[in-house]
């Protein structure tokens, strides 16, 4: 018993000093909803106005090991945009922002993973955003892995990002509001 | 002059009620179109909405008036010198109008109570939401209530066209009744 532990223990420090490929696969836990892309953007400079996407979808591989090898990609459906009024909504779907019927869909992939620590690493990737693929970092920080009380396995990650609405081509609603933080917060279980 | 419509002429509150309608119509589509375009920084932001709404729920409410107000006291008789074809043509347009109408308001009233938040008319009270289901409501909504509005100002505009033929063409009068002015030769009063 206690040989075997040994040898399977040290089957498992082989397979991760050997491999850097044993990154595992992870879906972004869709079903369960443990998953949130929510932005933060100025009313008028005088007080925070919150969002968030309802309906995105993505993967990701990641491996605690070499964190630098790992993967994000995610699709998002900009109309599932909501800020808890419906007007505000509508506003935001249109024309003078995000234009959700021209342009319905928003993805980010990863190019590059650069660890800035225990922890915590620099996502550098092409968002594409109303029409417009820009280079962005997103600073992202691993929250925590492990096996979930149904028999699966879950990591999960929060990063955060602030983009310059001009840079997307989108006009904004006045000299306050020119920057949106996107804070982005998913958990994904390992296939 | 009566307030209530006759065999042969339209009474006081018809009239009344017909012309509110018309100005409320196109009052509020203009209205409508201005505000969607109005800066976030306007001082008319708010208040050109909110002006939107609370007229538009008052039409709303002129509306049920004029169609329980049918029913109390229905409208005159179609001219006897209508032709079949002008007479149906009127009542397709007529219900089309009807139809129009409440189909834009309730459009409307659905974009901004898809959230579940009522309405509120002046401040005075508060006109609860009660669909909110559908999906992505306010931007179907949305665009049903800008088409629908186009459909209803061109209908409109239809029918106005409508009654200046029968004024400067046939000569008849029906644009005299709706403007309240006694009919010169007072035929139908003669026949009766």
């Amino acid at each position: 018993m206690f040989k075997q532990s040994i040898a399977a223990l040290a089957l498992g420090v082989a397979l991760f000093s050997t491999s850097q490929a044993m990154a595992a696969d992870y879906v972004i836990d869709k079903e369960g909803q443990h998953a949130f892309v929510n932005f933060k953007i100025s009313h008028l400079g005088y007080s925070w106005l919150y969002g968030t996407f309802k309906d995105f979808d993505g993967s990701f591989s990641f491996d605690a090991q070499s964190p630098e090898a790992s993967k994000v990609k995610v699709k998002l459906n900009t109309a599932s945009l909501d800020s808890n009024h419906a007007e505000r909504d509508k506003h935001l779907r249109g024309d003078d922002f995000l234009n959700v019927s021209k342009h319905p869909t928003a993805t980010f992939e990863s190019t590059a993973v650069k660890s800035t620590g225990e922890g915590s690493a620099d996502i550098t990737g092409n968002l594409t955003l109303n029409g417009v693929t820009k280079p962005v970092v997103i600073a992202a920080k691993f929250i925590g892995e492990g096996k979930d009380p149904w028999g699966g396995y879950r990591a999960g990650f929060e990063g955060n990002t602030t983009l310059q609405l001009q840079d997307f081509g989108i006009q904004g609603p006045g000299p306050a509001s020119q920057s949106v933080e996107l804070i982005i917060s998913v958990e994904g279980v390992r296939q | 002059m009566h307030w209530r419509n006759t065999a042969t002429a339209y009474g006081l509150l018809s009239i009344g009620m017909h012309w509110l309608v018309a100005l409320a119509v196109f009052g509020l589509f203009g209205l409508g179109l201005w505000m969607v375009g109005l800066d976030y920084y306007s001082s008319w932001r708010h208040t050109a909405p909110e002006l939107h709404k609370g007229i538009g729920l008052g039409l709303f409410a002129l509306m049920l008036l004029r169609l329980l107000w049918r029913l109390v006291s229905p409208p005159p008789a179609p001219l006897s010198s209508y032709s079949r074809l002008t007479r149906l043509g009127a009542t397709l347009g007529h219900s089309a109008l009807y139809l129009a109408l409440f189909a834009v308001m309730l459009a409307g009233y659905l974009i901004s109570t898809a959230d579940g938040r009522g309405i509120s008319v002046f401040g005075w009270f508060e006109v609860p939401a009660s669909i909110t289901s559908i999906p992505e409501q306010e931007d179907v909504a949305g665009a049903v209530h800008f088409y629908l509005a186009w459909g209803l100002v061109i209908l409109a505009g239809l029918h106005g066209l409508a009654a200046l033929k029968h004024h400067f063409i046939d000569r008849d009068a029906t644009l005299r009744r709706m403007l309240g002015r006694p009919q010169p030769t007072s035929q139908a009063h003669k026949e009766l």
